[in-house]
């Protein structure tokens, strides 16, 4: 239940929620291009979530893992409904979101403002858009999965049965085919929001561009042919781990490009480092450790090593914790003066961050070494083995000093909103579209929309004597 | 293009992977995993294919009334709508002679890995068609009441007919795996 609900009901909506916030905004929209169905997403998920929950009361949890593997996900293994209410919850979220990315998409092809073409469009928006496309393909082999499982659980049919004949295997296939593009799913929306907080806090433009978002648009491709990589222990014969391994190691340039244009926005930029920017900084540190440990399990023998140890949990709490909560946070800094016409206090936030940075490490860490050394996981308790549990304890005292941290922030959003410094409507000097609208926007965002004739609009309404588009000639 | 067309072009594609994926699944199986999963003998194409027919044709007749209402013979697109309908209803009718049949055979969905495939892919197919028939309906009553006359509804048949046309090629390839065995 903590895998499925921090990706189904805590990043999924966050980033999509941002998404839809500010797609409209970005691209000078009065609102998305179909509100009602909007509406019905978030209904689905709504509704989605509350099925799944129901479980506890329903009968007991579903107690498969997040990838819910077959044969333990079927009857003879799984005999209460749990995870019949897993699946009918996954179902309906599923729907949902595909139908909150394609009104996504739409609206970027559609609504976006005169002058705003691709070549201009925020590249947070650009990320949405490529994150619309993998949703769209990546979410019917998971809806394929779960029908057939309820089938299989419901109506006794066999598709997951190996005793019938039916293949366990076909169940991680058509999962991991959706599992790895939803692992880009919950990454390419905080990449956007890096993409637009570093260059602000910089006061630079971004460094190439068109290369962040072109490599997003590879990434996008790269990411339905990867997904075996989480299958190398299941003996799928060389050949085919081999092909799986080298996209997997494939995918790690375009990613890393981005890496590097980040870090060259910020080389030689005025840097002000306010909270945002501290979460946007610890970001790139944070996911480039996730990222080049995720390289390691391309390395076959390294992962048959590693695999289901607590060398995974660090490394992907590392992409998603440290990469795409700690980018959420930059957002919600750097955002929240739009959303609420209120400042967030800087002084609870340095709080905020440092207690998240330095529990975050703390908890996670170590847990690459308790995994190196052989701790698996997905099992309640240890034995006791030497050094294994006082890390353990680090990691424990970790996960209480991130505790905090949430209750400072919690605290900083309460006291902010009923006392913050108003914000007016571009606290932070930025340049995109949505700081031309009032904060908080109105219900049709805009009286006026400014003219785009860059990337920056309100760089060069700022500045009529030195736009972008005279000195920046690939802007046209 | 129409804001609405791409929606449904793009809920097009997202549906067309989670065919696939049944479809994939049912190959599979077909050329793996022994006889019970080879009961195609227990089917009968050539009737299935005079009821295909049906829905084939019923791609034609909904474009019919998609250029009638562009062309604001309103009268005339309903008619073709009418037909649309009760085409696609004599489609599933054939469909549940085809299940109806296989079941007093004593083959479910729960019987072998035939069972299980071929019913779970022809029901999904099977709803998907009513659906459509749903939403044509919808629009057949709309019509009747005076709609499409304004530039803002006036799109809605030529939208619905892209999700039924690709129905109706999801079924093309199911009668040609599934009935005509192209593959095996």
């Amino acid at each position: 239940m903590h895998g499925t609900t921090m990706i189904f009901l805590v990043v999924m909506p966050l980033l999509i929620g941002f998404a839809n916030y500010l797609t409209p905004l970005m691209i000078g929209a009065r609102d998305i291009a179909f509100p009602r169905l909007n509406a019905l997403g978030f209904w689905m998920l709504f509704f989605g979530s509350l099925m799944l929950y129901f479980s506890f009361i329903g009968g007991g949890a579903p107690a498969a893992g997040w990838f819910s593997y077959a044969p333990l996900s079927e009857k003879p293994y799984s005999a209460t409904p749990g995870l019949d209410y897993w699946a009918l919850g996954l179902l309906f979220m599923g729907v949902g979101t595909v139908s909150t990315a394609i009104n996504l998409n739409v609206t970027i092809l559609k609504y976006r403002i005169k002058g705003m073409s691709l070549k201009r469009l925020p590249l947070f928006v650009w990320m949405v858009f490529v994150n619309g496309f993998i949703i769209l393909f990546a979410l019917p082999p998971l809806n394929a999965a779960l029908v057939m499982l309820l089938v299989d659980r419901q109506l006794f049919a066999h598709f997951f049965k190996a005793v019938y004949g039916g293949s366990a295997l076909m169940w991680q296939q058509y999962f991991w085919a959706f599992g790895h593009p939803e692992v880009y799913i919950m990454v390419l929306p905080a990449w956007g929001m890096i993409s637009e907080i570093i260059p602000v806090f910089s006061r630079k433009p971004i460094f190439g561009y068109g290369f962040v978002a072109g490599s997003t648009v590879a990434i996008g491709l790269l990411s339905f042919g990867v997904y075996a990589h989480h299958m190398f222990a299941v003996g799928l014969g060389h050949p085919f781990d081999f092909a799986f391994a080298f996209t997997s190691m494939a995918i790690a340039v375009p990613t890393g490009i981005k890496i590097f244009n980040w870090i060259a926005t910020m080389w030689g930029g005025r840097i002000r480092f306010t909270t945002s920017m501290k979460y946007a900084t610890a970001f790139i540190v944070l996911f480039t450790i996730g990222g080049i440990s995720g390289v390691t399990f391309a390395v076959i023998p390294v992962d048959w090593q590693v695999t289901d140890t607590y060398y995974v949990v660090a490394h992907f709490h590392y992409v998603l914790f440290g990469g795409t909560i700690f980018g959420v946070f930059a957002a919600i800094y750097y955002w929240f003066p739009k959303l609420s016409g209120r400042m967030l206090s800087e002084k609870l936030g340095n709080w905020h961050f440092w207690l998240t940075f330095i529990g975050f490490n703390l908890t996670f860490f170590i847990q690459h070494f308790v995994g190196l050394i052989g701790m698996p996981r997905r099992v309640y308790t240890y034995p006791d083995m030497p050094g294994w549990a006082w890390m353990n304890m680090v990691s424990s005292i970790g996960a209480f000093v991130l505790g905090i941290s949430v209750l400072v922030f919690l605290w900083n959003l309460f006291i902010s909103l009923r006392q913050g410094k108003p914000a007016g409507n571009n606290p932070w000097e930025a340049w995109t579209l949505e700081w031309a609208a009032t904060s908080p926007p109105e219900e049709h965002n805009f009286e006026l929309v400014p003219p785009v004739r860059g990337r920056r609009p309100l760089w060069d309404l700022a500045h009529p004597d030195q736009p972008d588009w005279k000195l920046n000639k690939s802007e046209e | 293009m129409h804001k609405d067309k791409v929606l449904m072009f793009m809920v097009v594609a997202t549906e067309a992977v989670f065919f696939t994926l049944l479809i994939l699944a049912y190959l599979y199986f077909h050329a793996t995993s022994g006889e019970g999963a080879k009961q195609t003998a227990l089917l009968d194409p050539l009737r299935t294919f005079y009821f295909s027919m049906f829905l084939f044709t019923s791609s034609f007749t909904v474009w019919r009334a998609e250029k009638n209402v562009d062309k604001k013979n309103f009268g005339r697109s309903r008619f073709w709508l009418l037909v649309t309908i009760l085409f696609g209803i004599t489609f599933l009718v054939g469909q549940g002679i085809e299940w109806t049949g296989l079941i007093r055979h004593g083959e479910t969905v729960s019987t072998n890995l035939f069972g299980t495939t071929f019913f779970t892919l022809t029901g999904f197919h099977g709803m998907h068609v009513f659906v459509g028939l749903i939403v044509l309906s919808i629009l057949l009553g709309i019509s009747m009441l005076g709609d499409f006359q304004q530039p803002r509804t006036a799109n809605s048949v030529g939208v619905v007919a892209i999700y039924w046309h690709f129905v109706d090629i999801v079924w093309v390839f199911i009668f040609s795996l599934v009935y005509l065995q192209v593959l095996s």
